[in-house]
């Protein structure tokens, strides 16, 4: 259940942030930082709806705003989870945060996963770098409700080990029974147990069945774009291809102007879109 | 509309003295070679014979304006602890746009499909919007760059107005368009029309009909999606813009705009600023990538967003209020209405190869 945006905060101003705290950070490589983040009170905490997928915008007042998707499923709510890679000035500074600092956030912005639709689906995640953020809300979530799901299964892969995120939850989800994990980097390294090698090789060599299931990606413009070939040549349709896309954003709400693909405003209409969708859009990724 | 009524130019000064003293009346004054919306100070005079250079769009949307005011505050008992409060800033003056042209209001309407939108609206520009009134002249004459009758307007048109004012004789004849604006016509400076009233009609109905016929843009919407990745096309037509922007900001219709933080010490304000999509900066990304890389993307955006996305989304209301502004102020002298035709006409080159 998403919240009605008529009884969210930002109803009455989308402009205005929530103030909310910092929890707990973790590094999580050289350049992206995790927040842990709780909004005003418990029971604000307990009243914030959100769906998997949708984003919010981080706030650190005489800096900016950026966006960033709630890595968090809503199934876990003792905190909202960001995590931010270091790029411009917004992520500069978001990155010197640490707990007990204050932090504005708008949330929740956007369109979700179509996880209602994916009942019953085999699913298989591919995440590249930090596009692994997106993806962990969901497979959370579907973890969380796993007799709703069919076979689970998650690519993820970065240039190193070393460039890994989440890589304290890794052992878990590879140990998992109920969920299959691949690892891939760009490079051999030593101590690396895992596969080595590009993603969409990786992909075509684990080969999951287009039968009954939906292909969930999201990583930088080179890995999606040979993603999509090997999905294609594994007999994946465009409507059973998920992604979720990045623009440069300020309002958040589809007033600004600046985020549209012709008539798409990936704010509201997206981030998420099926490639389906996209291949409606003009091309302006 | 209610009894017309009629007010002499002699007059005309009392007239708005009179309202200056219930509302902020903001009127077209002459500055230079310029003529600018600013407030209006008793006894001065207006400048109303001419269009105004800009529209009166920043009466309702700054240039500029605070959405919040932020304040970090040290916690005395542990320094390390900062906390922050944040401070409305919203509080609209009631005003009366006093001397706007049918187009200058228009361009309100654009906004208010987006700006008072289903889930969201911003509460910044409503409140502005609600508190201001528009006392609107009808045009008589057409300048070369006007096309209001092509975008779905006329030079009498008073939609979105409170009062209309049509030039009749040595006066105006006012008629009221909205009850806010029928509590203006509440003065004993005004008298009824009677006859003028008629002349006035005939008057808004001659100017519209010496604007010729207009041109239908109506096929741009599908016309310009088919023509997106037809860059040829968009480096051609936008090789003499210099990405300069005028155009934006003297656009009634543009409302894009930018947010950015404006710290002092430990306070500060976020504030919202136009923005002009002709920028490279509109859409670069931290990352370096930009999805708009050149001036060509940037015009085919600005050209689609008018005449395709937002019709596309609102009904097939263009975004265009056919003031002309862009065509009068670009220094090189790009016209969107050719910009527009030419999209319209353009036969992609495998058809021609056919044809041949």
């Amino acid at each position: 259940m998403t919240e009605n945006p008529k009884q969210s905060p930002l109803a009455a101003n989308p402009y205005l942030p929530e103030i909310g705290t910092v929890v707990e950070t973790i590094q999580e490589t050289h350049n992206i930082k995790t927040f842990r983040i709780v909004l005003g009170s418990e029971e604000r905490m307990q009243n914030f709806h959100y769906e998997p997928g949708q984003v919010g915008q981080l706030s650190v007042f005489g800096i900016g705003e950026s966006t960033f998707v709630i890595n968090s499923p809503p199934t876990r709510k003792e905190y909202l989870q960001f995590s931010v890679m270091r790029a411009g000035e917004v992520t500069t500074k978001l990155h010197s945060l640490s707990k007990g600092d204050r932090i504005g956030v708008r949330a929740p912005l956007g369109n979700a996963f179509p996880y209602e639709s994916m009942k019953g689906k085999d699913i298989i995640f591919i995440g590249g770098g930090i596009g692994m953020a997106p993806l962990r809300t969901l497979l959370l979530f579907m973890l969380d409700n796993r007799k709703d799901y069919g076979k689970i299964r998650l690519l993820y892969g970065a240039r190193s080990p070393q460039d890994m995120a989440f890589s304290y939850e890794l052992p878990d989800w590879l140990e998992r029974k109920d969920m299959e994990t691949v690892l891939t980097i760009d490079r051999e390294a030593e101590g690396w147990e895992h596969k080595v090698g590009l993603i969409p090789n990786v992909l075509l060599d684990m080969a999951p069945k287009p039968r009954k299931a939906v292909a969930v990606t999201c990583g930088p413009p080179i890995m999606i774009k040979f993603t999509l070939q090997a999905l294609k040549k594994l007999g994946f349709k465009d409507n059973q291809i998920i992604t979720t896309l990045e623009k440069r954003m300020k309002c958040g709400v589809g007033i600004c102007g600046r985020c549209n693909i012709g008539t798409k405003y990936v704010c509201v209409d997206g981030p998420v879109f099926s490639y389906e969708q996209l291949r409606e859009l003009p091309n302006e990724l | 509309m209610a009894e017309a009524k009629y007010i002499s130019n002699d007059k005309l000064t009392a007239w708005l003295d009179e309202l200056a003293g219930k509302m902020r009346v903001i009127a077209p004054t002459r500055q230079g070679d310029a003529v600018v919306f600013a407030p209006y100070a008793s006894g001065q005079s207006v400048e109303l014979a001419q269009e105004a250079t800009a529209p009166p769009k920043s009466v309702v949307f700054p240039a500029s304006e605070d959405l919040l005011r932020y304040d970090y505050r040290k916690n005395p008992e542990n320094l390390g602890q900062v906390d922050v409060e944040l401070l409305p800033t919203i509080s609209p003056e009631p005003t009366l746009v006093f001397g706007s042209r049918p187009c200058g209001v228009r361009g309100f309407l654009i906004f208010d499909r987006v700006y008072d939108g289903a889930t969201y609206k911003d509460p910044y520009y409503l409140a502005r919007r609600e508190a201001t009134l528009f006392a609107t002249i009808a045009c008589g004459q057409a300048e070369n760059a006007c096309f209001c009758h092509s975008v779905g307007s006329a030079p009498g048109d008073a939609t979105g107005s409170d009062l209309l004012l049509t030039p009749i004789a040595d006066g105006f004849v006012v008629e009221a368009v909205s009850d806010k604006g029928a509590q203006c016509l509440e003065s004993s400076l005004l008298e009824a029309a009677g006859g003028k009233a008629d002349e006035a009609k005939a008057f808004r109905e001659k100017a519209l009909q010496e604007m010729g016929e207009p041109q239908d843009f109506g096929p741009a919407q599908q016309k310009l999606l088919e023509l997106f990745d037809d860059m040829g096309f968009w480096e051609d037509v936008s090789a003499k813009c210099i990405s300069c922007g005028a155009c934006t900001y003297l656009c009634p219709t543009c409302y894009c705009f930018n947010i950015t933080d404006e710290n002092a010490g430990l306070t500060g304000r976020r504030v919202r600023s136009w923005d002009n999509c002709m920028s490279f900066q509109f859409t670069l990304e931290a990352s370096g990538h930009n999805p708009r890389p050149t001036k060509a993307h940037r015009l085919k955006n600005r050209v689609g967003h008018k005449f395709s996305y937002y019709p596309n989304l609102h009904d097939g209301i263009i975004a265009c209020c056919g003031c002309g502004r862009c065509i009068k102020s670009c220094p090189v002298s790009v016209d969107i209405r050719e910009i527009v035709t030419k999209a319209m006409a353009h036969q992609p080159p495998a058809v021609e190869e056919a044809a041949k």
